[in-house]
């Protein structure tokens, strides 16, 4: 079995990009949205701005240079080749991290998080909240190989990042994420590879599990309506991808407009967050008009609309089949989370003392959303901080 | 309930796609990016890519258009204007002058191309061996947002409203006296008509009728055990059921949620191509065998002639919005009262059991459980389902 770990760069060829803007120089558009909110899907200007300016402004080979400005890798694990950003911080004793993001995102998600993270001392912290940071693209994501057969749910991928993390020398470590990359921490967190000693989350993955949550205070039944509407009105893609990947895949691989307009359509947050920052050009923090379009642009380059969709089918999958079962307790010595407010829906403590009964650490931030780490690095990296400090 | 304009002309309206459009159709064709295959060796993630390569390369090289518009042309269009809306229809009478009139309302990702096989059998009966006693004048309008028909540019078009301008488009038509017929969509813009009890409507006839019963349905939603005790079409009919709320309702959820975020559909042909072959799986699979090169009920240009038809005339959209703007419950009975005649064919997304179809319809005048066809019983089985309404409606001439 080959192990090794090689570097990798990242480099689209010329024609890949030139292609792109052809096919954004020849859109066909419907017509406009009868509402004039999001209720109808994303809306007309929002595309026509975001496409403008990702015809006209955007340049890939700046985002290409910030990549490649981080040491980047791959591995084969389990039979895929794993890309991941690995940023080893300048202090010995620093934490070793495993940052893993979610759908739609990217490593691009993360990048911002890097110096804070790794440098702490340059970002308004001390030299024993260093971090060393191993940011993993998710199989059939980025830069990560497309699994060709069945089974790569979330448990698989948390298997393989404590391979990954075991190949890297690492014997103590920690797990982050949020999204799927919180499904994927969590899986880690019950999974209790050897080594890893806590995790923390921005997306409560025991919710989406489904089980009855509490709903007596103001803040539960909060809460509750949130995840009702985004299962009444929001769930559209979530369903599509979990049950027909493939058929959503087609238009993902030959539209870029029908990639980008997919792609903004995940939570109310964001969605009127990135509309801000393309129609008025009032970005929310980091997530701003290239930023997303970095994002939107990863995805078209490798091609990976239809096999990241895919992932939602492997793990409806394997919700399935493990309807019947409850999953051991996570049980590390640090188990924290973090509620940002705009989040799909803003999971009081009790939801998740509920899903994580030896919690350690819980706050709720001041700004965000479901994008935390790309939108307020630097909120988010104290929240880490913090949520790891009894390990030092 | 909006006002109804009672003055509007009808004006004869000619099919004609400039060449243009072809053209471009054909370049995007060929600059297709392809996803690299599903992994799994069934239909289970979704449309398989040989299917879709195979229909696209059919498009390409095989396919006419120009085929599909002399037929249409062949026939007589018209458009009128109601309720702010040019409303396409296709109106074909016949020369039996006692024939009963009856609109047909395709369904999604339906269009009049669905109705084309069934024009000649049911207004000129004597030609193919049948009474003349069981003529039709034939009405198959185009739903709002769909083929020929305008693109409502204000919410509120949901089969209630597309049901009254139905009856006013009938009454502008001078028919009296006439009856009404449907699936998918169809069905539910005929059962509203009926609920609307114009006078003129005497009767019904559906071939995807909404028939669930309560406990049955909260079950299918919760994913919770059905209740106990059913017969054996009874349980065909929830094991269809279950299968197709677990695995086969995305494309109906995102377009009631999100429509508009389908921009794929208006600029990748196939992107509408696979989201149109996703309907349900029985159909899937009997496209997929099309493409194969099998012999069915539809051909490799009957879906095409349908698929085109969105593509040319950028409807896919403005047609999911039909999912975004109706509040009905799908499968759930409205209480009809009109006499009501029910075809339940095999490979419908569920094949509608006579007890449920009975308690949902307490008028029932005709049910026949056929033994061959699927949701586009009219497109791909057109004998069995004009010998249905002939049968359906016989006893209300």
């Amino acid at each position: 079995m080959d192990t090794s770990i090689r570097p990798f760069h990242v480099e689209i060829p010329k024609e890949d990009l030139v292609e792109l803007q052809v096919r954004l120089d020849a859109i066909r558009w419907p017509t406009e949205e009868l509402v004039d909110d999001r209720s109808q899907g994303v809306q007309l200007a929002t595309l026509q701005a975001l496409v403008e300016h990702w015809r006209t402004e955007h340049d890939w080979r700046r985002c290409e240079e910030r990549l490649n400005a981080l040491p980047n890798f791959t591995t084969q694990i389990d039979g895929v080749d794993i890309h991941f950003i690995h940023v080893k911080s300048r202090h010995e004793d620093a934490m070793p991290l495993i940052m893993t993001h979610g759908w739609p995102g990217s490593v691009i998600e993360l990048l911002e998080t890097v110096g804070p993270l790794t440098d702490p001392t340059s970002h308004g912290g001390r030299a024993e909240d260093a971090f060393h940071l191993v940011l993993p693209s998710l199989p059939g994501y980025g830069f990560s190989g497309e699994p060709m057969e069945i089974g790569w749910n979330v448990g698989r991928i948390a298997g393989a990042w404590a391979e990954l993390m075991g190949r890297l020398g690492y014997t103590r470590y920690v797990a982050q994420g949020g999204d799927v990359g919180a499904a994927v921490t969590d899986a880690m967190g019950r999974q209790a590879p050897n080594g890893l000693i806590g995790i923390h989350t921005n997306l409560l993955a025991p919710a989406l599990r489904g089980g009855p949550m509490p709903g007596e205070t103001d803040e539960e039944k909060a809460a509750l309506e949130q995840t009702t509407t985004f299962r009444a009105s929001g769930f559209g893609y979530f369903l599509e991808q979990s049950t027909r990947p493939q058929t959503i895949g087609y238009a993902l691989l030959d539209s870029p407009v029908a990639l980008a307009a997919w792609m903004l359509d995940h939570d109310t947050d964001a969605y009127y967050k990135i509309t801000h920052a393309f129609v008025y050009g009032q970005p929310s923090g980091n997530l701003t008009r290239d930023h997303i379009l970095d994002n939107i642009s990863l995805y078209w380059l490798t091609g990976t609309g239809a096999s990241a969709a895919r992932s939602y089918w492997e793990n409806g999958h394997a919700a399935a089949l493990a309807a019947d079962q409850t999953p051991p307790d996570v049980s590390l010595p640090v188990v924290g989370f973090t509620t940002f407010p705009g989040e799909i829906f803003r999971a009081p403590r009790s939801w998740v003392e509920q899903g994580y009964p030896n919690l350690t650490y819980y706050n709720k931030a001041a700004r965000g959303g479901h994008f935390a780490a790309w939108e307020e690095p630097q909120l988010f990296t104290e929240e880490l901080r913090a949520a790891f400090s009894p390990l030092r | 309930m909006s006002t109804v304009q009672t003055t509007g002309e009808i004006r004869p309206f000619s099919v004609e796609v400039p060449k243009e459009a072809l053209v471009e159709l054909h370049a995007r064709l060929d600059a297709t990016r392809w996803p690299d295959g599903e992994t799994v060796a069934d239909q289970s993630q979704g449309v398989p890519l040989a299917t879709v390569q195979a229909l696209a390369e059919y498009w390409v090289t095989d396919y006419d258009w120009s085929r599909c518009e002399s037929r249409l042309k062949a026939l007589p269009h018209f458009i009128t204007e109601i309720d702010g809306l040019d409303i396409h229809f296709i109106h074909v009478r016949s020369k039996h002058d006692d024939a009963l009139p009856l609109i047909v309302t395709h369904g999604w990702p339906g269009s009049i191309i669905e109705q084309m096989k069934i024009i000649e059998p049911l207004t000129d009966p004597t030609a193919h061996g049948v009474s003349a006693a069981d003529a039709f004048h034939i009405v198959i309008p185009s739903l709002p947002g769909h083929g020929f028909s305008g693109k409502p540019t204000t919410t509120g078009w949901d089969p209630i409203r597309t049901a009254t301008a139905w009856i006013e488009l009938m009454r502008r038509l001078g028919y009296t006296r006439f009856v009404a017929q449907g699936g998918d969509w169809g069905n539910a813009v005929t059962e509203q008509m009926a609920l609307q009890k114009p006078q003129e409507l005497i009767g019904i006839h559906t071939n995807m009728p909404a028939t669930i019963p309560d406990d049955v349905a909260r079950a299918l939603q919760f994913g919770t055990p059905p209740p106990p005790g059913f017969s054996a079409d009874e349980q065909r009919a929830w094991d269809q059921l279950d299968s197709f709320y677990k695995h086969g309702l995305g494309y109906a959820q995102e377009m009631a949620n999100r429509p508009q975020t389908l921009y794929a559909l208006a600029d990748s042909p196939v992107g509408l191509a696979a989201w149109m072959l996703d309907h349900d799986a029985a159909s899937l699979a009997l496209i997929a065998r099309v493409f194969e090169g099998k012999s069915e009920g539809l051909t490799r240009n009957d879906v095409l002639d349908n698929v085109t038809l969105y593509w040319l005339t950028n409807t896919a959209i403005s047609s999911a919005r039909m999912y975004w703007e109706s509040k009905l419950a799908f499968f759930a009975p409205k209480g009809v009262t009109v006499p009501t005649a029910v075809s339940a064919f095999p490979d419908e997304i569920y094949q509608a059991p006579l007890s449920w179809t009975e308690r949902a319809y307490p008028n029932l005048i005709h049910y026949n459980r056929l033994e061959k066809g699927g949701h586009f019983a009219a497109w791909e089985q057109p004998d069995l389902f004009t010998n249905e309404l002939r049968t359906a409606f016989r006893s209300l001439r």
